[in-house]
């Protein structure tokens, strides 16, 4: 065999295995992908189909019984107060902490963004709100806000603000009750917003700060329409998963209040809780989650037309 | 910034100050409570921040030996393990196919992967233990296993969706010219560039199966079952009575080193949490 005709073969060769590498792909993108979505379709996709199906009839735990009942399920869920008081909470409750969030992320994002020594066992300590699985954390808090041992309670008697005698009831008082949960929720879901904010901050190119300030430009001038305003797409993620942790949370409040005192501190998940597994009802339970839904939707929304508007994703 | 150095230091020290007490105390408060005597600790009228009668380790080992405490941690050492092999086997495969194989269509399944992460276990806990009975799994630990890679592997995807974006095409297509598969070219030249990314999908999925609270209380009732999360609160608290300089112990003892490994990988995991939402 002639030189040229060897090299000609290798050529014809490497095309047709190239060809059929490209034809393979085609095939193959879509198999490496199928265990994940058939994963997420069977114990995500279809259970959150199961959800919608409960909540139209009136399964229980205890029996097989299940008859579909149209809205009536989702009538006694509106009726009951303590479902009222529960959707008012999850939103007020969300609203509220991650407002807090928002302005104290942005200034810890800031101080973080620097550089300076030590910084390694800061992050670590500021990190650990959001690191400690929930339930230790608010156990912790419990121990804390605890009527008779609080330590605030101590300091409060010290500088006489309150009798040594009659303690505060830090989880016995419906108000402050909801301040401390309020509080934990924001408390916890701190940390991220801020590491996300603080990396937000870092990818903004000095120079345009340095430029502004020769331009006279000052710090607030600077930070309002330099910094938020480039600052806003990073932003809006760290939000999002401080609204999905907090609307959707139900150990905070299990833990800490159980609900209480009375059912005061009653949000979505804890009383879907109460409700679906220790009062038996799958299909008030059910009903009570998907009150959730919207937001989720409106989440998910937001989301999507981000993505859509900036090209992301 | 530098420019005006002393200044800002020390109102930067002085925020950082604040800003860790406020995240940090309740964890100081329970280092400090786990080390005290009961009878120093159920004393009102103590000076709640000094040691009253001497520090003492009783409460800790008695976490460690008259307690299921022990039990928990391997529960939740050997339930993250087996979740983060599922989540790396269905997410890496997922990641690198909407990545670089799926063209246009990768951004949109991209969505659709995240979206599946926002439904919260606080919806689907009823169908779920329903089904997970159903598989006759209910109060074992292979409940767990089988349903927290819902929580993790969406999440690790979108991660890992990130990373091998950040890593240039052209190593790969070397690869494929020099004669391996496109799978091969993935396991030679991608996954060891992505080994970070890989670490922090491991120490993340593996921190978000201890985090959980709802599925392991919904699914598991027996003591010798139960995850950290879930046993600690339940388990250790009898009716009214609370152990708590044991129940502190817990709690941190659990906290320290998972803020420890988070730390740890925190640049990474930001990079890749803006990788995956802002760049994409």
């Amino acid at each position: 065999m002639s030189e040229p005709a060897a090299r000609r073969t290798v050529i014809i060769d490497e095309t047709v295995r190239v060809h059929h590498l490209l034809d393979r792909e085609e095939v193959l993108g879509p198999l490496m992908l199928a265990p994940l979505l058939i994963y997420l379709v069977a114990l995500v996709g279809l259970p959150l189909l199961f959800v919608f199906i409960y909540s139209f009839s009136d399964a229980t735990t205890g029996s097989d019984t299940f008859n579909f009942v149209g809205l009536e399920t989702f009538q006694k869920t509106i009726a009951d107060p303590v479902f009222q008081v529960a959707l008012r909470n999850t939103v007020v409750f969300t609203v509220i902490a991650q407002a807090v969030v928002i302005v104290l992320a942005t200034i810890l994002g800031f101080v973080l963004s620097a550089n300076f020594r030590g910084k390694w066992f800061v992050r670590f300590l500021i990190l650990l709100p959001w690191t400690t699985p929930v339930a230790l954390s608010a156990l912790a808090w419990l121990w804390m806000l605890d009527s008779l041992f609080s330590p605030f309670n101590w300091i409060l008697g010290q500088v006489h603000l309150i009798d040594q005698g009659t303690p505060v009831a830090w989880l016995g008082q419906d108000s402050l009750a909801v301040a401390s949960v309020v509080a934990l929720q924001a408390w916890r879901t701190l940390p991220l917003a801020a590491v996300i904010l603080m990396a937000g901050l870092t990818s903004i190119p000095p120079e345009l700060n340095e430029q502004a300030e020769v331009d006279g430009a000052g710090f607030w001038r600077r930070f309002f329409d330099i910094t938020m305003p480039l600052l806003a797409p990073i932003m809006m993620v760290a939000i999002l998963f401080g609204i999905v942790a907090t609307f959707t949370d139900m150990a905070a409040v299990y833990i800490l209040t159980r609900g209480g005192p009375g059912d005061a501190t009653q949000v979505l998940g804890s009383w879907s809780f109460y409700t679906g597994i220790q009062g038996g009802s799958l299909a008030q339970g059910a009903a009570i989650g998907i009150f959730m839904f919207p937001v989720l939707l409106g989440v998910c929304i937001l989301m999507l037309r981000r993505a859509s508007r900036t090209d992301a994703f | 910034m530098q420019a005006r150095a002393p200044a800002t230091a020390v109102s930067r020290w002085a925020v950082l100050l604040v800003f860790a007490v406020l995240c940090a105390f309740p964890f100081a408060w329970a280092t400090f409570t786990m080390f005290k005597a009961d009878s120093d600790l159920y004393t009102v009228g103590h000076v709640p921040f000094l040691y009253n009668s001497p520090p003492t380790f009783d409460h800790v080992r008695v976490l460690f030996t008259d307690t299921a405490f022990l039990t928990f941690v391997r529960n939740s050492l050997e339930i993250g393990v087996l979740v983060v092999a599922i989540t790396l086997a269905v997410s890496v495969p997922a990641a690198y196919s909407i990545a670089r194989l799926t063209g246009q269509w990768g951004g949109r399944l991209a969505m659709t992967v995240f979206i599946f992460y926002l439904v919260p276990p606080t919806l689907l806990f009823l169908p779920l233990s329903r089904i997970v009975a159903d598989l006759g799994l209910q109060d074992t630990i292979w409940s767990l296993v089988v349903v927290y890679p819902t929580l993790t592997a969406p999440f690790s995807t979108w991660l890992l969706v990130g990373f091998f974006r950040s890593i240039p095409r052209d190593i790969e297509e070397q690869a494929m010219v020099d004669g391996y598969s496109r799978a091969g070219a993935l396991v030679r030249t991608v996954l060891p560039l992505a080994v970070p990314g890989l670490f922090t999908v491991v120490i993340f999925t593996f921190a978000f199966t201890m985090n959980d609270f709802i599925y392991a209380v919904a699914f598991i009732s027996s003591s010798n079952n139960m995850t950290v999360s879930a046993g600690v609160p339940t388990e250790l608290i009898r009716g009214d009575v609370f152990f708590w300089q044991s129940l502190m112990a817990a709690a941190v003892l659990v906290a320290i080193p998972v803020a420890l490994a988070y730390n740890f990988f925190l640049d990474r995991f930001v990079q890749g949490l803006s990788l995956g939402a802002v760049k994409g």
